[in-house]
């Protein structure tokens, strides 16, 4: 099935809490509602038609312009071979969506890591902790407004260019 | 669970701390395994250990710029990252990459596939405690080392491939240098199995060791070898061919349970060393029907997509490579994700069945052939 | 450290024939540093990319063996610890805890762009930016990744390094001259 089929199957399905279908990119995609997402993601996951078995991936982004995280699940179906993508719109300063780990086993590192990374929190999740930095790192470093610290446990996060190091070349002006 | 004729359960656990420096966890990956006597109950994998921030660096370089960043994130495949990549850009663009690039590109991903599996072979037996099987695989890479660093300059990050094309066509002599190899390298396979894959002690320690059925790989994300080993033929070169595959004839190797279950272990090594095989049988054919022409499509000065996103899968020697990348107009990423097989197979350790022996864990690690920069990007 | 002259063997050892056998008087440190550099062992760390080169060079082909250097797993039996790869924040805290588990004398090799200054990584938010902010590096190997010939010709510096220390000086210090009194007072 390709994704404009897929959707109208789920608006025919979930109504409203379809939002919309983007067909204007490379790979179509459909926005539904982050509050009924793990009951659509059932549904994608038991359907038979639909029977998309293979989460492939999770990945935030982060547009500070619109005060939007989106969330996007790539999903995959070996038995009938497609995929669709899925988005969810969250808001940046509290983003809150269903976790999805009790229908893919591997979404809960993928759901770990974008906490780590944007800060997204995965309601419902079996095991929510940072994944990649360390636990006591501050702020979630793939917001496009994240600033790196000084320095880490004393350790200066900094090193001198050498080529300013023997006073040939002069550094240019911080703006 | 197994019964083990030796063990008697103390009934306590103890956390025992495995990484991250740890000769057979594969980089730097760390396991806290709770385990009763020498059996282990649970298994708690940390990551994060190699954590480089690619993705974010992506953010922060032009699009050709990043070419190099992507040799990094699987460097025992640097290849298969650079072509996904360099697709990833082209379906942005709506390139048309020349017919001979894309035989050159094959050629290239291939070349490396043998190099990434010899790798693992050789780590393989090396973590279930045999050392000179370990010097043949690495005797063989460096072979393949010296083509590419005929082919491309270097011998392990590669850069080879371009937005477009390829870097360089092949030096004079490379075709007759690579034929001679696979001959040399076709027997080393008969070699190499007579010495470990079918030696008992090797067959004892993985036939029927963490066996993972094909539902359960599904439900993990489990990709390539991996899945394949589990009875799935699933393979992105057949099923969704990309570049020249199309026209090329070589077989997918699935595990067949041929010393003890699907899905054990040794199938996990098997499906490997089948692939090699076929992996020698595409470069042949490739170097063989490869047209003459150019090997670079010509690309605007600086590269602007327009707005938009893609999500393109190749077929890396550890599985399903992905590359979701989000452009917004300017000459840099606005957000790139990678998706790579290895992260997906950590999730397997949380969720096994059944109780595990310390050094099947050994071995399961090393079957699953995770990488720890994969995992980690 | 003290400025160490170099010292010729030829010049400084001196060997007699006599009806017990052959006597040589030599100086202890050479003697002792001869021994020393031709059985460097390395601790396995390896993170990154480099840690493949690392395998290749003690492979077949580059053979470390020859110098007597190989490989080992436990920080505790080896001389020297070779930093292949990339460290990040997370790992750095772990070098340094290897590094202080080394037995002394103990050195430091660094090598890899990644781990001589955070290399391509610079700009990466997790990514220590030169692993001498945390340990003393010996030698550094550039390259992204060195090919083994550079690894291999940054061991045989540290070699040279090896042989030159004063290491009664510096490592064994007043302890081994009260030890030989006593040995001699024993007698």
């Amino acid at each position: 099935m390709i994704t404009k089929e897929i959707f109208e199957k789920l608006k025919e399905k979930f109504g409203d809490d379809i939002i919309r279908l983007d067909e204007s990119v490379k790979d179509p995609f459909v926005v539904v509602n982050p509050q009924k997402w793990l009951e659509i993601a059932k549904y994608l996951h038991d359907d038979p038609d639909l029977y998309f078995d293979f989460l492939m991936s999770i990945a935030g982004v982060d547009y500070p312009d619109e005060n939007l995280i989106r969330v996007v699940y790539h999903l995959w179906s070996y038995k009938h071979r497609h995929m669709l993508v899925v988005k969810v719109e969250l808001n940046r300063e509290n983003p809150v969506v269903d976790s999805i780990d009790s229908i893919w086993a591997n979404a809960n590192w993928l759901e770990r890591e974008t906490y780590d990374l944007f800060g997204v929190v995965f309601k419902g999740s079996r095991n929510l902790k940072r994944l990649l930095m360390p636990e006591d790192w501050e702020g979630h470093p793939m917001r496009k407004d994240y600033e790196e610290p000084k320095e880490y446990h004393g350790i200066s996060t900094e090193r001198e260019n050498p080529v300013y190091l023997f006073h040939l070349v002069k550094p240019p002006e911080e703006e | 669970m197994a019964e083990y004729a030796f063990y008697t359960p103390e009934g306590e656990m103890l956390t025992v701390n495995m990484g991250p420096h740890h000769p057979s966890t594969h980089g730097v990956i760390k396991f806290v395994i709770d385990v009763d006597s020498e059996i282990i109950h649970k298994i708690t994998p940390e990551i994060g250990f190699l954590h480089r921030a690619i993705e974010k660096i992506a953010e922060k370089v032009t699009y050709p710029g990043f070419l190099p960043y992507t040799d990094r994130v699987d460097y025992l495949a640097a290849i298969s990252a650079n072509v996904t990549y360099a697709m990833a850009v082209e379906k942005l663009l709506e390139l048309e990459i020349p017919k001979r690039a894309q035989y050159l590109r094959v050629i290239a991903i291939e070349l490396n596939r043998i190099a990434s599996h010899l790798i693992f072979v050789g780590a393989y037996s090396m973590d279930l405690g045999a050392f000179t099987p370990f010097l043949h695989a690495i005797r063989e890479r460096e072979k393949t080392n010296d083509l590419f660093e005929a082919l491309c300059g270097q011998r392990l990050t590669h850069h080879y491939i371009r937005i477009g094309g390829v870097s360089h066509d092949l030096p004079p002599g490379w075709k007759d240098r690579a034929l001679e190899w696979l001959d040399h390298f076709e027997k080393f396979i008969d070699e190499f199995n007579r010495l470990i894959t079918f030696n008992h002690i090797f067959v004892k320690r993985m036939a029927n060791v963490v066996v993972i059925p094909p539902e359960m790989a599904i439900n993990h994300g489990l990709v390539g070898p991996n899945l394949r080993a589990s009875g799935v033929k699933w393979d992105l070169r057949k099923e969704m061919p990309y570049l020249v595959y199309p026209e090329l004839d070589f077989e997918v190797p699935v595990g067949t349970g041929m010393m003890g279950s699907v899905g054990d272990s040794f199938d996990r090594l098997w499906v490997r060393i089948l692939e090699m095989r076929e992996s020698a049988k595409i470069i042949r054919q490739a170097l063989k029907q490869m047209p003459e022409g150019e090997i670079r499509a010509k690309t605007p000065r600086v590269i602007k997509p327009a707005p938009n996103e893609v999500y393109v899968r190749t077929e890396a020697p550890r599985g399903d490579m992905g590359f979701y990348l989000v452009s917004d107009g300017s000459p840099r990423p606005y957000r790139l994700k990678i998706r790579t097989g290895s992260f997906t197979a950590m999730t397997i350790f949380e969720h096994l069945k059944e109780p595990i022996m310390i050094q099947d864990l050994v071995a399961l690690i090393s079957s699953l052939d995770i990488i720890a920069p994969e995992i980690d990007r | 450290m003290s400025k160490v002259e170099k010292v010729d063997i030829t010049k400084t050892t001196h060997i007699e024939h006599t009806a017990d056998g052959v006597i040589m008087v030599t100086n202890l440190d050479l003697a002792v540093n001869w021994a020393r550099k031709n059985s460097l062992w390395y601790l396995l760390f390896a993170t990154a990319c480099c840690g493949i080169e690392l395998m290749q060079t003690g492979g077949p082909r580059a053979d470390l063996d020859r110098f007597g250097v190989v490989f080992r797993n436990s920080p505790r039996q080896s001389d020297f610890i070779i930093v292949a790869g990339t460290i990040t924040y997370k790992m750095a805290e772990r070098v340094r805890r290897l590094y202080d588990q080394l037995a002394d004398p103990k050195y430091v090799l660094s090598m890899g762009s990644c781990s001589n200054t955070g290399g391509l990584f610079q700009h990466s938010y997790s990514v220590l930016k030169g692993v001498d902010k945390i340990v003393p590096v010996d030698v550094y190997v550039a390259g992204c990744p060195p090919r083994p010939e550079a690894l291999t010709h940054a061991i045989l510096k540290l070699r040279e390094k090896v042989g030159r220390e004063p290491y009664f000086k510096n490592y064994v210090g007043t302890r081994f001259f009260k030890f030989m009194r006593w040995i001699k007072n024993d007698n």
